[in-house]
């Protein structure tokens, strides 16, 4: 399971929880978050995010 | 949400986009001023970026009005990777950062009464405001190149905190009661700017602190972005301070303070009284376009790169200007920015004038309203008694 940060707001996309919220089950691959899906907490596009290194 | 009146696509053109270099040219107007002055001797020729702000351009607002017309969704892709927009922004930072300097050496080095000097010290504060505009747009993109013109246009004016708590604090709590830069019902931009200064510096700086501290850094360490803001604003004020004197300090003081000013008075229009709910888990809704106010007046517009487009703006913060879109339906000001900031100067009348606007948007329930805090009761039993 991957993570996924917010490149404008530092909010972070986790893999193994998914967003609830909105419908996107714990365990959603990145790849499989729909297209049209933005950071909850500022509105930047999918395509601003980057895999987080550990 | 649908978008406005759709012109149909294929050989659509933007009418825009030779318009766009107007945010750069705007630049030289106080330098224009100072030659105007050198041949005439008229103080008042140095006041010109001053009474453009606050007379020609609301006046030119009005005359030329507003445009709603936005791209067809099968332009934008070729709209928004077309590299002349990015040229066309990009060549603003240089002509500010030149302007900058030669405005601060010609106030310094010329003899000018003391009016010719306020004039000239507040025409370069107008451009130190825009500039904050410019580095606004910049600092959305997430490309290396443009974070970092980002701060170096906010450096002149200091206001570097703000490519900070702008992204990372002020889109995330846009139209709460715990954005200090989301302007209350009630609360005049008096109230409201020491509010949102010191809010957002404190924001901005414990922001930074979380992140550094995540990578198991010290909030003193290099990469603290408000530290290599303020290290640029350091190095060029040191500069001009080692080139001009000590008597270029006022100058650079008084130019950042308004211009900062001016930036805070525009985020005074932009949310007043506006107010994301919370859902059931407690947590707000996300931002929605009705949480901004608009206007699509296109002068203002223009001179500010789409900004007054602002709920397309928070709804998709990395979109690049010259895609921004009108939405219908959405919260509209009656008048482009310029001439809206003159009402907010004016307590009184901007109550008068957005009261009533932000009555008529909550249906008269109050409670959905982002009021001051001291007042929040009484309006809201004033107004639901009116229903």
């Amino acid at each position: 399971m991957k993570k996924w940060r917010c490149l404008v707001c530092d909010f972070v996309y986790d893999e193994a929880q998914g967003w609830p919220d909105e419908g996107i089950a714990p365990g959603t691959k990145w790849e499989d978050v729909p297209a049209g899906w933005s950071c909850p907490d500022c509105g930047a596009s999918k395509a601003d995010f980057e895999l987080v290194e550990d | 949400m649908t978008t406005a009146s759709l012109p149909a696509s294929g050989n659509w053109t933007d009418n825009k986009r030779y318009l766009w270099p107007l945010g750069a040219l705007v630049m030289f107007l106080p330098l224009a001023g100072t030659i105007a002055y050198q041949y005439t001797g008229w103080s008042i020729t140095l006041w010109f970026g001053f009474f453009i702000l606050y007379g020609l351009i609301p006046i030119a607002d009005r005359l030329l009005g507003e445009d709603d017309s936005n791209p067809p969704d099968s332009a934008m892709p070729a709209l928004a990777s077309d590299g002349y927009y990015r040229w066309a922004l990009f060549i603003s930072v240089p002509v500010y950062l030149g302007m900058w300097a030669y405005m601060i050496w010609f106030v310094t080095s010329q003899p000018l009464p003391w009016y010719g000097w306020l004039g000239a010290v507040l025409s370069l504060g107008v451009g130190c405001g825009l500039a904050i505009n410019i580095g606004h747009e910049l600092g959305h993109q997430t490309s290396p190149l443009e974070r970092f013109l980002a701060k170096l246009t906010l450096a002149p004016g200091f206001y570097g905190h703000f490519y900070v708590e702008h992204n990372r604090g002020h889109h995330i709590r846009v139209a709460t009661p715990e954005d200090p830069a989301s302007s209350r019902f009630g609360e005049t931009f008096y109230e409201f700017l020491p509010r949102c200064v010191y809010g957002s510096f404190k924001s901005a700086w414990e922001i930074e602190k979380k992140r550094l501290a995540r990578e198991g850094k010290s909030v003193w360490h290099w990469s603290n972005d408000n530290l290599q803001s303020w290290a640029l604003t350091a190095l060029l004020w040191g500069a001009m301070v080692a080139w001009l004197g000590w008597v270029a300090l006022p100058v650079l003081l008084i130019a950042a303070v308004y211009g900062g000013s001016l930036l805070e008075v525009v985020n005074y229009l932009e949310h007043y009284g506006l107010m994301r709910q919370k859902r059931a888990d407690g947590s707000y809704e996300r931002c929605q376009p009705h949480h901004s106010w608009n206007s699509n007046h296109v002068v203002t517009n223009v001179l500010l790169y789409h900004l007054q487009r602002h709920s397309d703006h928070h709804a998709n913060p990395t979109r690049s200007y010259q895609t921004l879109r009108n939405f219908d339906n959405v919260p509209r000001l009656p008048s482009g920015y310029a001439a809206m900031i003159l009402f907010a100067y004016i307590p009184p009348l901007w109550f008068w004038l957005m009261d009533p606007k932000v009555v008529a948007h909550h249906g008269g329930d109050m409670r959905k309203a982002n009021i001051k805090p001291a007042i929040r009761e009484r309006v809201i039993a004033r107004y639901s008694a009116a229903v």
